[in-house]
Formats: C-alpha cells, sequence, structure tokens
C-alpha cells in the first residue's frame, strides 16, 4: 500500500499479552491498522483472533479475571491507560458481532439508542442520523416502512445489517467485525461484504473471520493468528498467493485448521 | 413382546391421565362449592348492597352484609405493599443479577429465598410485638396494629417472590445485548435501564402480579396485624379487615348454612375473583411481551 507508513495508522498494539486467568491467550503481538483499510484477522478457532479484537476496544473488560500487558494506541492515546475513559473509547471504536443481536425495541430505537446513550437530544438530529445510518448499511429500502416495528422481526441478514447501522450511528472511526456473516446465509453474506467496500472509504476496518476466502473478497491487509501467536501479516494479496511462513501456507491451503 | 410393550405404555398413559385429571377435578369442585355455599347469599341481599354495603354487622339484629369496607381494606392493604415491595423486590434482583459480585450474589440469594419460606404466622407475630408498639410510640397512632403495618408485613411475604423471579428474568437476558450496548459507548448504567431492564420486563411485571395477588390472598399476617376494624380506613394508619381476616376470623363461630356462613363465602368469591384477575394479567403479559433469552417463566 502506498501510503506513508507513520501517517495512515490509526491504531497499533505493541507487544500486547493476554491472560484469561493463568492462561496466556495472547503473546506479543504487534500489529498496526491504517486508515481506510480492512485488516483481516484469520486463524484457526481458539487461535486468540477474537479475544484480541475485544482488546480493541476493551470487552474484555467484562471478563473479571482478564489482564492485559502491552500496549494498544488509538493514534496516540494508549487505551489502557487507566485515565482514559473506556466509553468514550467505545464510541470511537465502535463492533459488529458474530450473532446479530438487535436490541428488543423498534428497528428506529435500535439505532437512536446509541446517539441517545451519547446525549443526543435533538430530535431532528437524531432522525437524521439514523436514516443515514440505516442508509449506509444498505437496509433502507427493506425497512423504511417498518421503522417502528420490533427489530427481532427481521431476518437474520437484515438483523445484522441493523447491527452494523447501529454501529456506524455514533460515527466511530474504527469498526470491528467479529465475524459478522458467520450466522448469515450466502446472499446476506455478499450485501454484508459489498457494505464492508463502502464503509472502507470513511473508516478503519478490523475484521474477523473464519473464512478465507471472504477475507481474501475484503481485506487489503491480512493477519494470521495461531495459538496465540500472530504469525504472519502482510498484504492480501501476497499473504494468500505467496505466504513468506510454511505455517501459513499450510492453513491458507485448507491442510490445518 | 411388542404388543406387551405398548399395552405398558397405555396404561402409564391412562395412569398419569387420572392423576391430572384428579387434582384437577378436586381444584373444580373446590370452586364449585365456593360458589354454592357463597351465592345464597344474594337471596337476602342484592349483588350491589352486598358489594357496596358499607356495614358489616353479620351479627346484629337485622344483620348488615356489606361488605365495601373489607373490599377497600383489601384493596388499600395490597396497594401500600406493593408500593412499598416492588421497587425493594425489583432493585434487590437487579443488584443480585447485574451488579453484585459472585460472592455476595451467593450469600444473598438463599438469603432471600430464607424470606420465603417464613411462614406467615412467623412474620404476624413480627408484626404484633416488634412493629406494632414500635409505630405506637414512634408515630404516635391510635393502634399499631394497622393498614400500614399490615402493608409492611405483606411485603415482606411477596419481596421474595418478586425478586427470584425478577432475578431470573435479568440473569436471563443474553449477554450479546449487554455487550451490544456497551459497544455502543453506552455506560453499565445505561445499559442496565434501557436495553436489560427493558429485555426483561416480562419476566418482572409477572413476579410484581404474582407477588401481590399472593398479598391479595394472605390470611394470617392481615387477621394478626391488620386491627380488624370494618371500616373504611381514613388513613393509612387505620386499623382494617381485609376479606381474607374477615373469613378466617368469623368462620368458626357464623351458624352452618346460615346468612352471615353464606354472606363469608360470598366473601371469598369475591377474593377469588381478585387473585384470578391478577393471574389471568400475569398470564397475559408473559405471553404478550415474549421474555427475551431464555428465562424458564
Amino acid at each position: 500500500m502506498s501510503d506513508s507508513k507513520s501517517n495512515g495508522v490509526k491504531m497499533t498494539s505493541k507487544h500486547l499479552d493476554f491472560y484469561y486467568g493463568n492462561f496466556q491467550a495472547l503473546h506479543d503481538v504487534s500489529l498496526e491498522f491504517k486508515k481506510q483499510q480492512v485488516t483481516a484477522l484469520i486463524g484457526p478457532s481458539g487461535c486468540g483472533k477474537s479475544t484480541y479484537l475485544r482488546c480493541l476496544n476493551r470487552m474484555n473488560d467484562l471478563i473479571p479475571i482478564a489482564r492485559v500487558e502491552g500496549k494498544i494506541m488509538l493514534e496516540d492515546e494508549d487505551i489502557y491507560d487507566p485515565s482514559l475513559d473506556v466509553v468514550m473509547l467505545r464510541r470511537r471504536v465502535g463492533m459488529v458481532f458474530q450473532k446479530p443481536n438487535p436490541f428488543p425495541k423498534s428497528v428506529y430505537e435500535n439505532v437512536a439508542y446509541g446517539l441517545r446513550v451519547n446525549g443526543i437530544r435533538d430530535k431532528g438530529l437524531i432522525e437524521q442520523r439514523v436514516t443515514e445510518s440505516i442508509q449506509r448499511a444498505a437496509l433502507w429500502d427493506e425497512v423504511k416502512d417498518r421503522l417502528q416495528e420490533s427489530a427481532l422481526g427481521l431476518s437474520g441478514g437484515q438483523q445484522q445489517r441493523l447491527c452494523i447501522a447501529r454501529a456506524l450511528a455514533v460515527e466511530p472511526e474504527v469498526v470491528l467485525m467479529d465475524e459478522p456473516a458467520s450466522a448469515l446465509d450466502p446472499i446476506a453474506t455478499q450485501k454484508i461484504e459489498d457494505l464492508i467496500h463502502e464503509l472502507k472509504k470513511e473508516y478503519t476496518i478490523i475484521i474477523v473471520t473464519h473464512s478465507m476466502q471472504q477475507a481474501a473478497r475484503v481485506s487489503d491487509i491480512t493477519a494470521f493468528f495461531y495459538i496465540g501467536k500472530l504469525i504472519e501479516v502482510g498484504d492480501t494479496d501476497t499473504l494468500f498467493t505467496r505466504p513468506r511462513l510454511k505455517q501459513t501456507e499450510d492453513y491458507i491451503t485448507g491442510r490445518f485448521g | 413382546m411388542a404388543g406387551k410393550r405398548q399395552s405398558t405404555e397405555k396404561v402409564m398413559r391412562t395412569f398419569f391421565f387420572c392423576v391430572a385429571t384428579a387434582s384437577i377435578a378436586v381444584l373444580f369442585m373446590i370452586m364449585v362449592f365456593l360458589f354454592m355455599e357463597g351465592l345464597p347469599v344474594f337471596n337476602m341481599v342484592s349483588v350491589k348492597e352486598f358489594l357496596f354495603g358499607v356495614y358489616w354487622y353479620p351479627t346484629s339484629d337485622p344483620p348488615d352484609f356489606g361488605i365495601y369496607p373489607l373490599i377497600v381494606a383489601s384493596l388499600a392493604v395490597t396497594a401500600v405493599s406493593a408500593v412499598i415491595a416492588i421497587p425493594l423486590g425489583v432493585m434487590t434482583a437487579i443488584y443480585l443479577a447485574e451488579l453484585a459480585s459472585k460472592r455476595v450474589a451467593e450469600i444473598f440469594k438463599p438469603i432471600v429465598e430464607l424470606l420465603a419460606a417464613l411462614p406467615s404466622v412467623v412474620i404476624g407475630f413480627f408484626g404484633m410485638v416488634i412493629v406494632a408498639p414500635f409505630l405506637q410510640q414512634v408515630l404516635g397512632v391510635a393502634t399499631g396494629l394497622n393498614l400500614f403495618n399490615a402493608a409492611l408485613m405483606l411485603a415482606f411475604m411477596s419481596i421474595p417472590t418478586i425478586c427470584s423471579i425478577s432475578e431470573d428474568a435479568i440473569y436471563s437476558v443474553p449477554n450479546a445485548l449487554r455487550e451490544g450496548s456497551l459497544a455502543l459507548g453506552a455506560t453499565q448504567w445505561e445499559t442496565l435501564w434501557r436495553v436489560v431492564v427493558p429485555a426483561s420486563i416480562s419476566g418482572i411485571a409477572t413476579s410484581v402480579i404474582l407477588g401481590i395477588s399472593r398479598a391479595v390472598g394472605e390470611t394470617m399476617v392481615v387477621l394478626m396485624v391488620a386491627g380488624g376494624a370494618a371500616m373504611v380506613p381514613s388513613s393509612i394508619f387505620d386499623p382494617v379487615r381485609p376479606m381474607p381476616a374477615s373469613i378466617a376470623a368469623e368462620m368458626a363461630e357464623a351458624p352452618f348454612r346460615g346468612d352471615h356462613y353464606y354472606a363469608l363465602f360470598a366473601t371469598g368469591i369475591v377474593l377469588f375473583l381478585f387473585t384470578l384477575f391478577f393471574n389471568i394479567i400475569a398470564d397475559i403479559i408473559a405471553t404478550r411481551y415474549r421474555q427475551v433469552g431464555e428465562a424458564s417463566l
């Protein structure tokens, strides 16, 4: 990629170690994520890629026995600095989960929720942002007549795009996606992937995926994790055609995992 | 061989059918009995006089069978106890399900359940011996055995029901919803009030109504601490005589199949309709607002 290395960097992890109690789930992971790029994290189940993703917006804080060492920087802020406001961090680093998890509220309220908790009271502004977000998530045509209906009545793929709309509404800078299409059928998956292409114009996107084809289709950079270690990272095209390491090659050619 | 197995199945199924039918039949017969013994009072007084008559002097000559003061007493005691029990029960449930550390929850939950195991007569006794003198001395009311005391004791009895069912409902809200909310930059507090509680509202509402319906029908406590005066209360510190207390206190003295006897059974019908009403509401809420997640309600 032609961006200069120092300027385009949005998030960095430096020598990140992560522990569940005594079990070390991540070993010395150092990675950079650039603006307007999609980075895919791949690797077999249990390799730590989801754990790593959840370190980036401190979702792992919810697990009492979790512990982090090393640094994660969002631009020039250390996100594990005790003085950092984790609520503010999560506004800047949004997340889309593996299974669609809309709130048991109306379609409209699902998207408006993030705005309301962020202190936006202006009804006109809320309405505008809700509309925009649903449009950007390529869901508008399907739900514009049922905004007041329960979000739980939408199909799985629609729910997932609603969750993306919900994440976009608070205008994050980075969007983390944890296997966002794994619970969806191929058509819905296609829509999510198209959406990722659109979104990368404005956001830094980090996506965990089990599907190598998906990583190849949507990402610019791919990072391969194995047993808690970052094995190899590089341009997606290069990594999939000419991996440097034997381990990576074995994985992407389907010889294990 | 196969034939034998099939016949065993058939016998078992018939057996269980009989057992199930028997228990339902008995309950149904009790209900029939209640109506049989209660309805004759309306040969003597009209339904309107019975429900809205303000004088309950069943042993005077001529007797007055107006249960309005008893109905008001039951409703007032229930309402005041609900005002006390709902916030306490629901907030305790929220605390135990969402905020308490595992260790605290492990200590608190059995205590709440222990409260449910307290026999109502013990609670009544506590109300008589401890709360009543306290109310008399501290608030200077005429008698400590009054509406407020009864409501307080009933609140103690409904809190465990409200708390444990609500706790179950809140606890079973999927974690994915909490994470979804937190990931949008909501605080733990916002997540709790705007996502978790609304998601479990049907369970919470059910718990509240079950807790309250328990309070409506509860007899021993109101018999012991409500004061027993069959009059329409003018303040929450007036003594009252809720319907169950009246039935329990007078049934032994009412001549068999006399007017008083019928009047007490008719009071029982009214009470039954009240609790039935609460239970139907609970049922409607539980089916209409389906619980999100896997609460076993």
